[in-house]
Order: structure tokens, then C-alpha cells, then sequence
């Protein structure tokens, strides 16, 4: 497990610098009455060099949180509220991605977010070579002057070395390549402009094991070598924990705990996230039963009231079923200052005792009884 | 003459999209109810139920005999006694539009039915047993999809001492079924391969009861579209060739009466009833089958439908819905 | 290289067909009023000639089946398709040999036109769905369903004879000879505006609901949105990554669809009195001219196969998986 050593080996960025902030985010699915609001108010923070994941079942809104935060969300969607902030790291340019016109959202894309998509089979155009569309991107950026595109040229060939994959490539089309090469080559793609945030959006769903860890370590050495911050979508908690700094664990359209991937490994304090925890081995020390969640995920078109998690909650009380909680402290306050979560439990007024003792694992150097 | 082609189910790689709606909609009572919901081929449907109306009581309410020949009222333009004028030996138009609406019909229907059983039959036949089989099959359709029918149907007629409406029904059939094999071959082959066929496969079920029970049900909406294509095809053939005179001139159809319009020189003599209302009726019909077209477009590629479903919804707004941007509505003043 | 050779077999099979089509469908109907029209000429045909006829429609009871087949493909191949009955003795390939070049003009320029700018228009109202654009898809839906000689008799009643700016019929002014001379090509081009106008106008509105659905279709490809999220210009999405890709199942639909289009096409010929093949084949219709009518029907079936041709090596082209993969 040498990834989760290095991970949290690595020293916590000093400053925590945000380069994207989201506030208040909300997204629906549909124009009219009829609408499904599939993200609600979500509030998320990267900072600069961080590695945050983004974790939660299927259709919980992970993904169409990436995509409305770069504004690449597909119809029927649109966004209802809410800002994204980009400052950049370096120079401090930047401004609300939800309030840039067509001009200057363009000329933001790439050069500060890139992205790297879910289906490695169908993200490469299949009727140009594969050079020819990591040139095309540089070229809409840096295309101006002399000998522009030699210099693409050279930089698309420098990228591909990065990425393992050979120079002669470069003149062949997507269906020459394989599954694993193409997810490379989109990798490489998105580090063209040395981008400040890199998106993954379950960038290794579509490959086998082998490739999986192959790739999620050349993403983590790239990370390392040229200091971007990333953001990754995938259902694979235990992936996360080993490679994250920060999760943010989402749930019918919310986010329900935010905390670095150690807390939420020892100290999960959302039952959601605990349940998440049962769902698979544990990566070392005691084995500890292995346990699903109880029913299925929600229906966005039907949501519960109250908190969206209390049907299927192991802990939930009445007020559960009338209070929708907000992301906030948890019941430790001040002494886990980096951490939210949004469950009534952590609210000592509302909840009707103790926090149970899953959910209550002491945050370390808390002598306070 | 012109026929509507339909790319998107004719295309390979969609029909993937195609059977994950195809295979959903085997509750086969939501996908009829589905179609009257868009509003498309609502519309269509309509405007051909009228027309299957006057096909059939077309010659009861005709005012005229359309062969009654009047010397006195010769291209007379649309009046009160002859709503849509007469010829220039004084027949009466909106009669013989009537009375000519049952040929085109039947004509549309007997060679959609035939053409479709055979491409049915050819491409299913062809999708499922494969190999040598299938290369050969799909090689006759490809040589019927690629030899121009008009001028074979015009062939085959113009050789028949008498091409009555039947034997017309039939050459346009047997000439027109090349499509519709080949777009049902491509979806068979699709099924085939997956796991509900495999497993009946595995279960030994007789191959009739896979293809009835397990394939067929998941080509409805293809076989529907093919159909109505058919349709259009035979009808804008059989009015052509009406119209060319190949068909027989004293059988009333819409193109017998443009044939008599064109060579009575209605053109020159500015006789617009004689040849207007006839060749409306034809676009009519032929709009509204493909209405219908494009209504189970949109209700099997629900990538066609999501837009055409929003649109007033998006207009009134003012959103702009469109691929890489997302748009950002902030309640009625939009921000 | 795979691609091309299966496809190159095809078309040789396809031609085959065809010709072997031609050969026995005479054979298969009642014979009865061939034998009548032969009598009929009997004294103004030559023995040659009749032979010929009889190989044509397999009258000739003393030769066998293959013997005539055989005969029939030596003739093809001297170019010899028998003699007109309407035009005797003219054979049929010169009087083909004559309208052929108008109608590949008229109909080649114009099919393309129309497939050309239905294409463009579709790719532009794809893209903008959702917008005033889808507007106009009823209108197209409504001119896709007319038939292209219906419009072509509406094009000359509107402005041949109301409106008196095209001739109605014929491909020259009446007293001039077919030369390379500025007069008649000028002549030329002003008799085929209004035929030519009219096939675009009837073939246009297939192609730009077609091309409009397939863009909509590949407009929510997962490349399409990588290309949006490089930030390119919004040009190079449209036409490099969606239409692009769009495009290629509308060129193997004009492919298949060319052999109705020319039917189409043909009959707005035969409105306009169009000095092309389409014409001659309604003239040899009306006169029961079989040899020519069989000779028509053999050429446009050779060139509808030429022109897929072209269109199935564009799409090679265009396309580069089916040049890998054959």
C-alpha cells in the first residue's frame, strides 16, 4: 500500500489557498414543474495542491457536480443558483464560471480545469488521430504567433512521452489504441495547458484491475511532479482513502460529510458514510463486518422528507422526517475545525441523546469529556 | 418523388440506444400509449385518419360521378356547384379526388403490408442464423436497396399488358422491401447478442418461440417505422406512375388526375384547381406518415425526444439548452 | 485496402444482377404484344434487327436460354442494345448516348446541391435545436413528402406561366444546334435553372431532417463535450467533432437513397419535356418502345451504381475504421 503511505505521509498544504469554491450550487434535471433537482445548494471548497474525492452511490449527484461546476452539464440540465469561484493559484485571475460569457468561459477551460472523462471509449473523437486532438486544444489556446503549431506538436509528443505511451502514436486514430492507452492519452490531454484543477470522473470504471492501479498511480506522480489539485469522482471509497486528502461524501444531491480521508476513515460521523465504510474490507488492521446499506438508493424524482438518508438510517429519530440538516460542525466543534457534516445527530439540540458510539470515535487530542 | 431516410435507425452504432429502449418498452401497452402522448404523431395520426375515412366512404359522398363527362361546364374554376372546378371536359375534381383517395390507399397498404412482411422476414432470417446465410440475404437486399426502383417498377408495369392496382401493389413491394431488411437485420443482430436471447438460447427454447417471443416484440417500433416508409414509398411511386401514364389511365387515383391535368395542358391554360388540390392531398398523406415517423423517432432515441419535448417550456424561459454549456436560469428575471 | 476490394466485388455482383435482371424480366412476362409490335414493323425492320429482338425478349424458340444469355451479354458489350422502335432504325445506344450527358448534369449537379446545402442546413439547425431554427422543421417536413414532379408542375405554372421568366419545357432554345458555343451553353443553363431548382427544393428538406436528427444524436457523444471542455472554438465543435462525425452515416444513407432520388428526379425530367434520359425513357414508355426502355433502365441502373460507388469510397475516406477494419 504504498500510495496510502505516501498519501498520508505527505505534509498538508501549509496555506490551505482555495482555487475553486463552490457555493450554493443547485442543478436541476428538466425545465419546467416537473423538474428533478438533482443537486441542492451544495457548498465545496479545493484548495491549491489538494487531492479531494468525491464519493456516494450511484445517481447521488457526484458526477453532475463536476459538470455543472464547468458549466459541461449536458440537457436536460440546467443550474438554478449558486456560484463557482475560480482564483487561481499562481497569478490570482479568475471570477464566477457561473456568470462568464461563452468568450471568456472558453478561453478558462482547459487552461485552468481540465478534465478527464468517464469513458475512455467514447471521449476521443474516432475520426481524428489522436495528435491531432491533443494539438487542436493547445493550438485553441496558445495558437497565436509564429511556429505555433510546431511548438504544439512538440508539447502534444512531450505529453505522450509523460504518459508512457509511445512517440510514433501520435498519427494513429482512438480504435487503433486501447482501453488503457486511451485513458492515457486523455490523461495527457488534460495536462496539455498544466492545468490548475484536474476533474476525474471515475477515470478507471471502464478498465481492469491491473490497468486501474496503473493508472491511478501515474495520476498521483503527475500530481506530485506538476502540483495541480484534483478532484475525484468515483463510488470506490477504499480508493479514495488511499489516495485523497479530503473526501466529501455526497447523498441525494448533498453533501453529507466533508473531512480529510483520515477522519472520515476513523471517525466517520454520518451514518451514510459509516455504512459506506461496512460496505467493503477494511484496508488493514481488525477485520470488521461486512455490512451494506440497509434499502436502495433515493429516487430524486421522489425524495423523502426531512433528511434524504432517514429511511434507510440505522439511527434516525422523528425530527429526522421533518428537518432537511444543513452541512455544519459536527458535535466535537472546534476541536475538528476542517470538518461538516449534515446530520441531525451532531446537533445537540435537535438530537434526542448521545451520538452513538460508531459515530462518536473522539477526534484525536480531545481530552474534553 | 422523394423518400424520407432515416440515418439514425439506418445507422450501426444508434441502434445500441435503440434496443435499450426497445428492450424497456416490452410492456407493450405503455409504448402505444407512449406515441398518442407526442404531440408530432398525434398530428399525423390525424391527418390520416381523415384520409383512411374518405378511402372509404370517398365514393359515397362524391357529388359527381368523376367520369361524367359536362361539354358545357369544361374548366370551370372552383365554385359553389363544383367546389374544386372541373376538367376541360367538365368533370368534377373534388369527386375524382374523392373517389380516388381509396386507390392510393389501398395500393400504400397492400404494398407496405407485403414489403414489410418480407423485410421482416429477410432481415430477422438473416440477423439470426448468420454466416454464409446471412451474407448472401443481405447481398440480394443490398442489390435491391442500390437498383433504382422507379425506373424498374416503370419496367416491370410498363412490360404487364395491364397494371391494375394489385399488380401494381405488388411490383412496388417487391421492389421497396430492401430498406426495411436491412435496418431489421442490423437491430436482430443487436438482439441476438444479448443476454435475454443468450439465456433463451441456453434454456434450449425452440428457435420459433426466440424469435417470436424473445425478438420480434423488441423490433415493433423498427418494424412500425418500417412500415409507414413503405407506405410513403408506394404511395409517391404509385401516384408517379399514374401520373407518367404507365398505370391505368381510367383507374381514379391522384396521379390519374395530374396525368389528365399535365396533358391536357391545365399548366398553360393557369387551370390551378386541376392540379393543386391533387398534389396537396399526396404531401398531406405523405406528412402525415412522416409525423408518425418521427414520432417513434423520438419515442425509441430519447435523445431526439428531450428536446423536441421542452421546447415551449425553453422558449418561454428563455434558456438556451445546448451541448457544453450549460445554461444558468435564476428564477422568472433570469438573474 | 480490404474495404475497397468487398466493395469493388459487390458492385460487380450488383451490375451482374442487374443485367441478368434486364435479361430475364422480359423473358418471365406474357410475350404476346412484343410479337405483335415485331409484326407490326415487320417490314421496316431489318433481319439483324429482329434477330436482335428476338435475343432481347427470347422469342426465338429454337436457341436455348443460355444461348441467348450468352448473346445478350456479347451485345452488351459491343455496346449493342438492340434498335428503338420509335426512332427507327436508330439503335438504343445512340439515342442514350444523346440524352445521357443531360441528365448527368441536371441530376448530378443538382442531387448534390441539394444533398450539399440540406446537409449544411441540418448540421446548423442541429446544433441550435431548441431555438426559433426548429421552426422551420415542419416546412421541410411538409416539402420531404411532395413529390418532386408535383413540384415541378407548381414550379412551371408559378413561374413559366404566371410569372413568364423560364421556359417551360426543353433543354435549349428550339433553333439552336448542341455545340460548345457560348449562346448554347448560356441557353443551356437557363432551361436547367427551373428543373434543376426544382430537384433541390424536393430533395434538400430529406436531407436536412436527417442530418438535423443525426446531429442531434451525435451532439451528446462524450467527444463532443471534451471538445466543449478543451475550450475550443465553437466552429471546430460544430463541424470537427459533431458534424464531422454526423455527416457519415448521411453520406451511406445518399448512397443507398441514390436509386430513388434519380427515379424522382427522372419524372422532373418528363415535366419539363427535358431533353434528358428521364424524358426519352417517358417517350419510349408512351410508344411501347421496349429495346430502349430496357436499354434506360440498364443505364441508369450502371450509373446509380457508379455514383454509390463514389459516395461508399467518400465515406472510405471519411471514415477511418472501416479503412483499418475493412
Amino acid at each position: 500500500m504504498t500510495l496510502l503511505d505516501a498519501a498520508t505521509a505527505a505534509t498538508p498544504p501549509r496555506e490551505r489557498k482555495p482555487v475553486l469554491e463552490i457555493r450554493g450550487l443547485s442543478v436541476d434535471y428538466g425545465y419546467d414543474e416537473n423538474a428533478v433537482h438533482a443537486l441542492q445548494g451544495v457548498d465545496l471548497t479545493l484548495h491549491a495542491g489538494e487531492v479531494l474525492g468525491l464519493a456516494g452511490e450511484s445517481g447521488c449527484g457526484k458526477s453532475t457536480l463536476a459538470y455543472a461546476a464547468t458549466r459541461l452539464l449536458p440537457p436536460p440540465g440546467v443550474i438554478t443558483g449558486g456560484s463557482v469561484t475560480f482564483t487561481s493559484a499562481r497569478d490570482g485571475h479568475g471570477g464566477d464560471l457561473l456568470r462568464m460569457g461563452d468568450a471568456e468561459l472558453r478561453a478558462q477551460r482547459w487552461r485552468d480545469t481540465a478534465i478527464v472523462f468517464q469513458g475512455a471509449m467514447n471521449s476521443l473523437n474516432p475520426v481524428y488521430t489522436i495528435g491531432r486532438q491533443l494539438i487542436d486544444g493547445i493550438l485553441a489556446h496558445r495558437g497565436r504567433g509564429s511556429g505555433a503549431r510546431d511548438r504544439a506538436r512538440a508539447r502534444a509528443l512531450e505529453l505522450l512521452d509523460m504518459v508512457g505511451i509511445p512517440k510514433d502514436r501520435l498519427g494513429s486514430y482512438p480504435h487503433q489504441l486501447s482501453g488503457g492507452m486511451r485513458q492515457r492519452v486523455m490523461i495527457a490531454m488534460a495536462l496539455a495547458l498544466e492545468p490548475e484543477i484536474v476533474i476525474m470522473d471515475e477515470p478507471t470504471t471502464a478498465l481492469d484491475v491491473v490497468m486501474q492501479r496503473q493508472i491511478v498511480e501515474q495520476i498521483m506522480q503527475l500530481k506530485d511532479e506538476l502540483g495541480f489539485s484534483v478532484i475525484f469522482i468515483t463510488h470506490d471509497v477504499s480508493l479514495l482513502l488511499e489516495l485523497a486528502d479530503r473526501i466529501a461524501i455526497m447523498y441525494a444531491g448533498r453533501i453529507v460529510e466533508d473531512a480529510s480521508s483520515e477522519e472520515v476513515y476513523r471517525r466517520p460521523r454520518h451514518p451514510y458514510t459509516a455504512g459506506l465504510l461496512h460496505s467493503f474490507p477494511p484496508l488493514r488492521g481488525p477485520k470488521r463486518d461486512l455490512a451494506g446499506i440497509p434499502g436502495s438508493p433515493p429516487d430524486l424524482v421522489n425524495l423523502p422528507t426531512g433528511c434524504k438518508f432517514h429511511p434507510r438510517c440505522p439511527y434516525g429519530f422523528d425530527e429526522c422526517k421533518l428537518t432537511d440538516p444543513a452541512l455544519g460542525p459536527t458535535r466535537f466543534g472546534d476541536a475538528e475545525p476542517q470538518r461538516q457534516v449534515a446530520c441531525l445527530l451532531n446537533d445537540e439540540k435537535a438530537a434526542p441523546g448521545p451520538i452513538p458510539l460508531e459515530l462518536g470515535v473522539r477526534p484525536e487530542g480531545d481530552r474534553i469529556a | 418523388m422523394s423518400v424520407q431516410i432515416d440515418p439514425v435507425t439506418a445507422d450501426p452504432t444508434s441502434t445500441a440506444t435503440l434496443t435499450a429502449v426497445a428492450v424497456r418498452s416490452k410492456r407493450g401497452r405503455r409504448v402505444q400509449l407512449g406515441i398518442l402522448r407526442n404531440r408530432k404523431a398525434l398530428v399525423g395520426i390525424i391527418i390520416l385518419a381523415v384520409f383512411v375515412v374518405l378511402a372509404i366512404i370517398g365514393k359515397w359522398i362524391a357529388p359527381y360521378n368523376p367520369d361524367t363527362v359536362n361539354a358545357t361546364a369544361g374548366l370551370q374554376p372552383p365554385s359553389p356547384d363544383h367546389w374544386l372546378g372541373t376538367t376541360a371536359t367538365g368533370q368534377d375534381i373534388l369527386s375524382q379526388l374523392l373517389v380516388g383517395t381509396q386507390g392510393v390507399m389501398l395500393v400504400g397498404l397492400t404494398a407496405g403490408i407485403v414489403a414489410t412482411l418480407i423485410s421482416v422476414i429477410v432481415g430477422v432470417v438473416s440477423g439470426f442464423i448468420g454466416g454464409i446465410g446471412d451474407e448472401i440475404l443481405s447481398l440480394i437486399s443490398n442489390v435491391f436497396l442500390v437498383i433504382p426502383a422507379l425506373p424498374l417498377i416503370i419496367i416491370i408495369t410498363g412490360l404487364l399488358p395491364s397494371a391494375g392496382g394489385l399488380t401494381v401493389a405488388f411490383v412496388i413491394a417487391i421492389t421497396g422491401w430492401a430498406w426495411g431488411a436491412r435496418v431489421m437485420r442490423a437491430q436482430t443482430l443487436s438482439l441476438r447478442k444479448r443476454d435475454f436471447v443468450e439465456a433463451a438460447r441456453a434454456n434450449g427454447e425452440p428457435l420459433w418461440r426466440i424469435v417470436f417471443f424473445e425478438i420480434m416484440p423488441n423490433l415493433t417500433a423498427i418494424i412500425a417505422s418500417g412500415f409507414i416508409g413503405t407506405v410513403i414509398f408506394a404511395i409517391l411511386s404509385e401516384v408517379t406512375l399514374a401520373f407518367i401514364g404507365v398505370t391505368s389511365i381510367s383507374d381514379w387515383n391522384w396521379g390519374t388526375v395530374l396525368f389528365w391535368a399535365q396533358s391536357s395542358q391545365a399548366l398553360v391554360q393557369g387551370a390551378w384547381w386541376w392540379f393543386v388540390p391533387a398534389g396537396l392531398c399526396i404531401a398531406a398523406v405523405g406528412t402525415s406518415l412522416t409525423l408518425i415517423n418521427f414520432g417513434i423517432d423520438e419515442f425509441v432515441n430519447p435523445r431526439l425526444r428531450s428536446t423536441a419535448a421542452n421546447a415551449g417550456v425553453l422558449r418561454r424561459k428563455k434558456i438556451r439548452a445546448r451541448i457544453g454549456f450549460t445554461p444558468v436560469y435564476r428564477g422568472k428575471d433570469n438573474r | 485496402m480490404k474495404f475497397l476490394i468487398r466493395r469493388v466485388i459487390f458492385y460487380v455482383i450488383t451490375a451482374w444482377a442487374a443485367v441478368t435482371l434486364n435479361f430475364f424480366i422480359p423473358r418471365l412476362l406474357p410475350g404476346d404484344p412484343v410479337q405483335s409490335l415485331i409484326n407490326k414493323y415487320q417490314g421496316r425492320l431489318s433481319t439483324d434487327a429482329i434477330q436482335s429482338l428476338y435475343v432481347l425478349f427470347g422469342l426465338d424458340k429454337d436457341s436455348s436460354l443460355w444461348d441467348d444469355y450468352v448473346k445478350y451479354w456479347a451485345g452488351l458489350f459491343r455496346g449493342d442494345f438492340g434498335i428503338s422502335f420509335t426512332y427507327f432504325p436508330t439503335p438504343v445506344s445512340e439515342i442514350i448516348s444523346q440524352s445521357l450527358p443531360w441528365t448527368l448534369l441536371l441530376v448530378g449537379i443538382s442531387t448534390i446541391l441539394g444533398f450539399v446545402l440540406g446537409t449544411l442546413a441540418g448540421v446548423g439547425l442541429g446544433w441550435r435545436r431548441g431555438t426559433w431554427a426548429d421552426g422551420l422543421l415542419p416546412v421541410a417536413n411538409f416539402f420531404s413528402a411532395i413529390p418532386y414532379f408535383w413540384l415541378g408542375l407548381i414550379a412551371i405554372s408559378l413561374f413559366a406561366v404566371i410569372i413568364p421568366v423560364f421556359p417551360a419545357s426543353g433543354g435549349y432554345e428550339g433553333g439552336l444546334i448542341p455545340e460548345f458555343s457560348g449562346q448554347f451553353i448560356g441557353s443551356a443553363i437557363y432551361h436547367g435553372i427551373l428543373p434543376a431548382l426544382t430537384i433541390v427544393i424536393s430533395s434538400i428538406a430529406g436531407w436536412i431532417l436527417s442530418m438535423r436528427n443525426m446531429m442531434v444524436t451525435v451532439s451528446s457523444e462524450d467527444y463532443v463535450t471534451v471538445a466543449q471542455a478543451k475550450g475550443l472554438p465553437e466552429r471546430t465543435v460544430m463541424f470537427g467533432y459533431a458534424a464531422r462525425n454526423a455527416v457519415l452515416p448521411s453520406i451511406s444513407g445518399f448512397a443507398l437513397s441514390l436509386g430513388f432520388i434519380v427515379g424522382g428526379t427522372l419524372v422532373t425530367e418528363m415535366v419539363f419535356s427535358y431533353p434528358g434520359i428521364g424524358f426519352t425513357l417517358f417517350q419510349a414508355i408512351s410508344s411501347k418502345d421496349y429495346p430502349l426502355m430496357q436499354g434506360i433502365f440498364l443505364i441508369i441502373t450502371l450509373s446509380v451504381l457508379v455514383a454509390n460507388m463514389a459516395a461508399d469510397f467518400a465515406y472510405a475516406l471519411l471514415d477511418p475504421r472501416t479503412r483499418q477494419e475493412g
